[in-house]
């Protein structure tokens, strides 16, 4: 992350968030690409995916484009962005289709968004585009409401260097036409999309969580700009006086981690309710072991990944001992001001699960002082 | 008919239904325009330029549609830009949304655009950001009704510059986009609203059902011993920050004393002065009928109290708080200090 001393320094982000492929992020930045050019800024293409639409590919006319990479990776040749050499053109600004892209194996860097953040700590602007299923944090609506489970996400820290968010829309009627007249996928896959993820009801909700996504961005942006000015624009929007006055107070998540596969979804959830909330949160592991070196195995194991995986999601972790959990989750809520305890019930009926007992029962029993969030199992792969 | 929304002018709402009128008209549809602003942009002109234009009406007091020519002309698309006019005395209809249904009655499609400003129900709250005043207005319902809708977003800055303005550099950079953004908010979750009623609408005409939601609806249910007011203030703030639904019940208890009467009427009154939809609900079994409610409601968070009595919980595990935790299906439940 940047110091605030390079700040200014560094190049911007732009996202243009969709609902699915085809609604037309890249035509659109492509579009505002030639308004920049004519204003005078030094743009370059660093990648970008036609699939072949040839209104797409109209529009990238006239442009400067960088031209890819070739890697050769098992017997195949795969053509990625050439980072090095939009560092070395250093351009003002560099426009990067598809930010949530995964590279072929044998790149410098697995992920696409690695590579935006390189251009942007040398200080170049980069435009990009994404589709809501791929930010982290909503992996667990998406699923519920598409049965897909999105593999390709970008974590929700680097969705937060975007400067500027932008929604690209389309109507659900208007993309379906698209597809059937192959001007999204062709042939085949125009019609197994049809039948997967572009299913009329899939997209529609795929579609309002984009718009409620961007009204958050915003909303998180203008917060940050109260913050940055200190001179909050008192919200004259809002419909109620009672919902208005609490809120200068930050609230403080606490969410306790297990090795359960279920604490992926709690950390998910709570980066939801944290971003909603503008609250600070904290994610915690209590071992009853001396040293968190004896923690069996496969427990440490399965806790390291979720405490990373908090991380990911911008949420500080701690590690702490404790022979009795409910009781030190209960002591360190109280000690670090948490306002709120995230817990989730265990979906593993293991030796050591059931050893622990009922865990959320008992810090509800011992924090009757606190505000405790039992987060439902929402389905979860098996 | 399809709508293009828009949270300010300059985000590009014109360009994008005549770029749409342009597109159909190239795909063979026999397009008009009968309305249109074309402002300054180059880009606009461009594209009216290949269109054909039935001029509106005018009159000392002002110009309405010219509705004889458009319906003897018949076109199977018509652009009309804005949607949010009234008419001068001596047209038919006072509003052009007014208009614009008869032309949809006589099978027309028609392709608009309105301003967040124009909103009916919003009007008030936008005017407080903007200190602008409109008495042109098009009710929410006419959205929610449409057909197909987009909204048109773009940063904050960019419609500044459109608008001829300074906008700064990337990111909100001053008060008076400060002020523009949050108009981009509200606009952005009319859209996730009126998207919502039509993918509700959408899985009822086809039998979908469907307990999932990407929107938070927020349950309170009060007793008369539970911290009700910290459960609603907060149930607000969560309605609120979330952009969602607040619910607040109390099922009816039988042989309550006076004061816990008076405290659950007491709630009750704050609930509705918070905005929230408030049942009073009876059944013997106040988990089943709380649960009941939730799901057909599609409930995502419960909010419940402890109990004043400090042995409640203890005494009844897994009792009614236990028995909702393990039943609250797709449900987060929060339970409240007292």
């Amino acid at each position: 992350m940047p110091s605030p001393a390079n700040e200014s320094k560094r190049g911007k982000l732009r996202i243009y968030l969709g609902y699915a492929a085809g609604v037309g992020k890249t035509f659109q930045m492509l579009r505002d690409a030639h308004d920049a050019v004519r204003a005078g800024v030094d743009l370059v293409v660093g990648y970008f995916e036609t699939h072949k639409r040839q209104d797409t590919l109209a529009l990238a006319e006239g442009l400067e484009v960088i031209p890819r990479r070739p890697i050769v990776h098992r017997d195949r040749t795969f053509a990625e962005m050439d980072t090095d050499a939009i560092l070395r053109r250093k351009p003002q600004l560099c426009l990067v289709d598809e930010f949530a892209h995964t590279n072929v194996p044998g790149t410098e860097r697995a992920k696409r968004w690695e590579d935006v953040l390189v251009a942007l700590d040398a200080g170049i602007s980069v435009w990009t585009t994404l589709n809501v299923q791929h930010i982290e944090s909503l992996n667990d609506t998406v699923f519920e409401v598409t049965g897909i489970r999105v593999r390709e996400t970008v974590p929700d820290w680097v969705i937060k260097q975007a400067t500027e968010i932008q929604l690209v829309d389309v109507t659900p009627e208007a993309l379906l036409n698209r597809l059937r007249r192959g001007a999204v996928y062709t042939g085949d896959m125009a019609l197994k999309a049809v039948e997967s993820f572009f299913r009329e009801a899939n997209l529609r909700a795929l579609r309002e969580l984009a718009m409620r996504q961007t009204a958050l961005e915003v909303q998180v942006r203008q917060q940050e700009y109260d913050l940055a000015t200190a001179s909050a624009v008192p919200s004259v929007a809002t419909d109620s006086n009672l919902a208005q006055a609490p809120s200068t107070a930050r609230e403080n998540i606490l969410l306790l981690v297990t090795p359960d596969p279920v604490t992926a979804m709690l950390i998910r959830r709570v980066r939801r309710v944290a971003d909603y909330l503008h609250a600070n949160c904290l994610a915690l592991y209590v071992h009853r072991e001396d040293h968190f070196g004896e923690v069996p195995f496969e427990e440490r194991e399965a806790v390291e990944k979720h405490l990373n995986f908090a991380r990911n999601l911008g949420i500080e972790t701690r590690i702490v001992q404790g022979q009795n959990v409910a009781k030190t989750v209960a002591d360190f809520a109280r000690r670090n001001q948490a306002t709120q305890i995230f817990l989730a019930r265990p979906l593993l009926r293991t030796r050591s699960s059931l050893f622990r007992g009922n865990l959320v029962r008992d810090i509800i029993r011992l924090a009757p002082d606190l505000q405790i969030t039992v987060v439902t199992t929402r389905e979860t792969e098996t | 008919m399809k709508i293009f929304l828009g949270y300010a002018s300059g985000v590009g709402k014109t360009y994008r239904m005549l770029d749409e009128a342009h597109r159909r008209k190239e795909r063979g549809e026999d397009v008009i325009v009968a309305a249109c602003q074309p402002g300054a942009q180059a880009e606009i002109r461009t594209l009216l330029d290949k269109l054909e234009v039935i001029p509106t009406l005018r009159t000392s007091l002002g110009e309405g549609l010219h509705m004889d020519a458009i319906i003897r002309r018949k076109p199977a698309v018509c652009v009309i830009d804005p949607l949010a006019h009234k008419n001068p005395a001596g047209f038919p209809n006072a509003h052009r949304w007014q208009d614009v249904e008869k032309l949809l009655d006589q099978g027309v499609s028609v392709l608009t655009a309105v301003n967040l400003l124009h909103i009916e129900e919003l009007r008030d709250r936008v005017e407080a950001i903007t200190g602008k005043h409109t008495n042109e207005t098009v009710p929410r319902e006419f959205l929610v009704h449409a057909d197909e809708f987009v909204i048109v977003d773009v940063p904050t800055d960019l419609a500044l510059e459109r608008l001829g303005e300074n906008g700064g550099s990337p990111g909100i950079s001053s008060d008076r986009e400060r002020k523009l953004s949050e108009l981009r908010e509200m606009a952005l979750v009319l859209a996730a609203e009126v998207a919502e009623s039509q993918l509700e609408h959408y899985l009822v005409a086809h039998g979908i059902a469907q307990t999932w939601g990407v929107h938070e609806r927020i349950l309170v249910c009060l007793t008369p011993r539970s911290n009700g007011e910290a459960m609603i203030a907060s149930g607000a703030r969560n309605k609120q920050r979330f952009h969602g639904e607040l619910h607040v019940v109390y099922v009816r208890q039988p042989r309550l004393s006076h004061a816990d009467r008076e405290r659950i009427q007491w709630f009750l009154s704050q609930a509705e002065e918070a905005g929230a939809e408030v049942h009073t609900l009876e059944g013997d079994d106040p988990v089943a009928v709380i649960l009941e409610y939730a799901r057909q409601k599609r409930i995502t968070q419960i909010f419940v109290g402890h109990s004043k009595r400090g042995d409640w919980l203890s005494r009844l595990w897994p009792g009614p708080l236990g028995r909702l935790l393990r039943e609250a299906e797709h449900m987060d439940v929060r339970i409240f200090p007292h």
